[in-house]
């Protein structure tokens, strides 16, 4: 068809050119495999995210306890996960620590990994964010004769979540490119994909060309929503 | 009503109430006058025990705050306070700032708590601001709700620190009418305060505090008249 019309033009010399790259062709006709990558990566991500927030509120409300003995294990849970790298964390789980206690697939590895991970830096997050909220505010809530919980859980998290929004969108994106990591382990996220492709093709800038292309329009992305949540916050 | 013994306070080394002791009795009210880091706004803290004393005792309505058996959230119920700040919760309108409290701790049902709120912000005069949130409101008018908030628990008790402090003067006056109603139905008080025409006319008894202890006390006519103390008559005359 295209030969048909050839008409000498510039751009159309081009296109014809790329139609017949090998690479070209590699990544165009593995676009399922990208999309099905891209899929699990956003559902790594999110869900890591999710249980990363519950861990996350939990483990700075330890660390902020009064209590030394209850504070600990919240320091100890949200340095270890800060201060050593990911990878390790995820070869650590996976053949280390997982199989003793059940027998996980990659996926939920890479799950489990990542939400402790997301959860160590969402709590420090969350820290800063209660922090954040005016001391009069517990103090106000506290002489109306509320407990600890619940002056947390009805004055201050209310107050905190507003401050905590935009770096918790930084995680979020963070965490998206870290869940790269797990390509190691074989969860079949977007990075895995592309290794197998590879393995099979050897056009390496294509393929790692298209990766990092979709992370970055999954970056963009969420940081536009962060913007947005961002400008709706201000308004509020 | 309420009885402070031997009550002592420091923050690090610094000493901050060194031995306070006084009893007020129910539908009394007392005002707290004294210089800058006299420990006025310690001690008042530390009779609803948002501050924890170092030693001594806090009695309110024969339930002693300071043994580690009370239920402090129990007490607080019964002590409302004022904060210089208003500390209001500016992520709820200003119904909600008082019925809060209600619905929360006494699992009050929402229309009867907005009932007993609307009935109190009636009283501090603002039934016409139910929906309208904390920063939309004007200093004495946040001071009211503040109040309406506190008695929304139906305390036994109220402390005010310094409530006028923080307002522009033309706005002291509305927040200053509404503490002195409440002191007439009878609510025991204790008010730290720079307003000595307060302190005169509504007050049945001032004490005065400097460095950590309880200088003079007597009736308002009786320590803006005839200070005995040294101390005392110099800081009135400078704030008089
Ligand atoms: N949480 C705290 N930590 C350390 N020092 C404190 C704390 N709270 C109060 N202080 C110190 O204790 C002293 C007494 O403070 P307090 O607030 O009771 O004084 P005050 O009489 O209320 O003064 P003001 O009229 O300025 O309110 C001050 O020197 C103050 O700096
Ligand atoms: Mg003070």
């Amino acid at each position: 068809m295209l030969q048909c019309l050839d008409l000498n033009i510039f751009g159309l010399d081009i296109l014809q050119s790329l139609l017949a790259l090998n690479g070209f062709q590699v990544v165009s006709s593995n676009m399922g495999n990208f999309l099905r990558g891209t899929v699990l990566t956003l559902e790594i991500t999110a869900l890591s995210v999710a249980f990363g927030m519950v861990l996350g509120l939990i483990a700075a409300l330890l660390k902020m306890s009064r209590y030394k003995l209850v504070a600990l294990p919240g320091s100890i849970y949200i340095d270890f996960f800060r201060g050593t790298p990911l990878f390790v964390q995820i070869l650590l789980f996976y053949f280390g620590i997982l199989p003793l206690v059940f027998d996980a697939n990659s996926f939920q590895a890479a799950v489990i990994v990542c939400s402790l991970n997301s959860g160590a830096y969402i709590a420090e997050i969350v820290r800063a964010g209660i922090q954040a909220v005016d001391r009069g505010q517990m103090e106000a809530a506290r002489s109306l004769g509320m407990t600890n919980v619940q002056a947390m859980w009805h004055v201050i998290l209310p107050q905190a979540y507003k401050i905590v929004i935009p770096p918790m969108v930084n995680e979020f994106i963070a965490l998206l490119k870290d869940t790269s990591l797990v390509a190691i382990i074989g969860a079949e996220e977007l990075t895995h994909q592309g290794r197998i492709l590879y393995s099979v093709t050897y056009e390496a800038a294509w393929i790692w060309g298209a990766v990092a292309l979709i992370y970055l329009l999954l970056t963009r992305l969420l940081s536009m929503l962060g913007d947005y949540l961002e400008r709706r916050l201000a308004t509020e | 009503m309420i009885k402070v013994e031997n009550l002592y306070k420091s923050f690090g080394p610094l000493q901050v109430l060194k031995g306070i002791d006084c009893h007020i009795a129910a539908r009394e009210v007392v005002c707290i006058i004294g210089p800058s880091g006299s420990g006025k706004s310690t001690l008042l803290r530390c009779v609803n025990q948002l501050e924890k004393a170092d030693s001594g005792k806090v009695i309110i309505d024969g339930v002693e705050l300071t043994s580690p058996q009370t239920d402090i959230n129990k007490v607080r119920q019964q002590v409302g306070m004022v904060f210089q700040h208003f500390n209001l919760f500016p992520h709820r309108t200003t119904l909600e700032n008082v019925t809060m409290a209600p619905i929360i701790i006494k699992k009050m049902n929402k229309a009867e708590a907005g009932d007993i709120a609307h009935e109190l912000l009636r009283k501090v005069g603002l039934s016409d601001k139910d929906d309208v949130h904390p920063a939309q409101l004007s200093g004495g008018q946040k001071q009211r709700v503040a109040i309406a908030r506190a008695l929304a628990m139906q305390p036994k008790v109220m402390l005010f620190d310094e409530p006028t402090s923080a307002l522009d003067p033309e706005m002291v006056g509305e927040v200053l009418e509404v503490m002195k109603n409440l002191a007439q139905e009878g609510m025991t008080m204790m008010v730290v305060t720079h307003e000595m025409g307060f302190a005169k006319e509504v007050g049945h008894r001032v004490l005065f505090m400097d460095e950590g202890i309880i200088v003079e006390q007597g009736s308002p006519r009786q320590i803006f008249e005839n200070p005995v103390n040294s101390r005392t008559q110099s800081f009135l005359s400078k704030v008089l």
